[in-house]
């Protein structure tokens, strides 16, 4: 498998959400907006590449019985970084998005791919590893967030295009189950054949 | 490189090394941090005072323990050249959704309401945030809580409440309503 590869298979082939459905906490929970969905989704990679990084250095040397709580506290350690600094530097940010933050710890897509991807493999193709995935991540809770706001808000990261309070239940979590099925179906129809 | 054995003193190890490692990094990124969220907080109660309580020169701090029990409420009185202009109150509530909500309420001296503005709060995404909108928020400026009743139009006041969150609504209410009757009380201890 080539790098090239190894990046775009987060995007459809092994896309975290469409395919996998994996990490369903956070992309439930927090893709009521499309600026939410994007945000969560680019702190998650952000993470997804540390850990991946750390954890494919150091896969030799942690013997596999403690592997799996190795893994959790390197990806914690990251995760609380991240929230302090986005507190002390990107404060307006770090408003929008302090609640989820920890969410990341829980997320089962960075262990996933710590466990399936950076145990076993180079730096390198981790790093690549993580950004695909990460930015795959990113992709799906940004449609998903998109769609819900459009039906549910009338508007689009934010931007009003008509006015009304649309319909509420898309910004309720059933509405985050529903679309999510018709988003999974959608991209079944294009990437399976019959 | 194969991977190491499992025994007991390379799990132990491991565990210890990283652990350690990681609780000092956190240590560090949390005191290298420490001032700059601080500073962000200040400026951010700062910025609050200054919506809720316009053009005032200087203020006094006064912390204010409601009658009703609970929490001291910060009294920030503001003065434009020795006469005052008003208070900021920085109130809160623990009936929110999600908990603690702690508001900025701006009072003139006769008790109406300024500005209200959120310092902290953590509703339902897409709902309960709602409340910071200038849609909820804005409809408590210029009114007298004393001929304006701080409750939901459906509990029989006069404050249209938050689509499907009524809570969060009566949760701001009730915070209001809290540095309302303190900066009453005041008021009375002071006359």
């Amino acid at each position: 498998m080539t790098q090239m590869q190894n990046f775009t298979k987060g995007f459809f082939k092994e896309n975290a959400v469409f395919v996998m459905l994996l990490g369903m906490c956070p992309t439930l929970a927090v893709t009521n907006s499309a600026i939410n969905g994007l945000g969560m989704g680019l702190a998650t990679t952000f993470v997804l590449v540390m850990s991946n990084l750390v954890i494919s250095l150091i896969k030799n040397v942690v013997p596999g019985k403690v592997r799996i709580p190795t893994f959790i506290v390197v990806i914690a350690s990251f995760v609380t970084v991240v929230d302090l600094v986005m507190a002390g530097y990107a404060p307006a940010l770090h408003e929008q998005l302090g609640i989820f933050i920890p969410l990341i710890v829980v997320n089962c897509v960075v262990l996933g791919r710590a466990e399936a991807f950076a145990s076993k493999n180079s730096v390198v193709s981790s790093i690549v590893d993580g950004l695909g995935m990460g930015l795959g991540f990113a992709m799906a809770l940004t449609m998903l967030g998109a769609v819900r706001e459009i039906f549910g808000n009338l508007s689009v990261f934010g931007f009003k295009f008509m006015e009304g309070d649309g319909i509420l239940v898309f910004i309720l979590s059933p509405g985050a189950f529903i679309v999510l099925g018709f988003l999974i179906a959608l991209v079944n129809k294009f990437t399976k054949k019959a | 490189m194969a991977q190491k054995e499992s025994t007991f003193t390379n799990m132990l190890l491991t565990l210890l090394i990283v652990t350690a490692i990681s609780s000092l990094a956190a240590s560090g990124v949390y005191n290298l941090t420490k001032g700059p969220i601080a500073e962000v907080q200040r400026l951010k109660q700062q910025k609050a005072i200054e919506q809720v309580m316009p053009g005032f020169t200087h203020y006094d701090r006064q912390a204010v323990m409601p009658q009703n029990g609970g929490d001291s409420l910060l009294f920030f009185k503001g003065f434009t050249n020795e006469e005052p202009i008003g208070v900021a109150v920085n109130t809160y509530t623990n009936v929110g959704y999600s908990g603690l909500i702690k508001l900025m309420v701006g009072f003139k001296p006769d008790g109406t309401i300024t500005n209200v503005e959120v310092l902290e709060q953590k509703e339902t995404p897409g709902l309960g945030t709602k409340m910071s909108t200038p849609k909820f928020k804005d409809q408590f400026m210029g009114k007298n809580p004393d001929n304006y009743k701080l409750m939901v139009t459906k509990d029989g006041g006069d404050v249209d409440a938050i689509t499907a969150a009524t809570i969060t609504s009566r949760a701001f209410c009730d915070a209001v309503q809290r540095a309302y009757d303190s900066f009453e009380e005041l008021k009375k201890e002071n006359k």
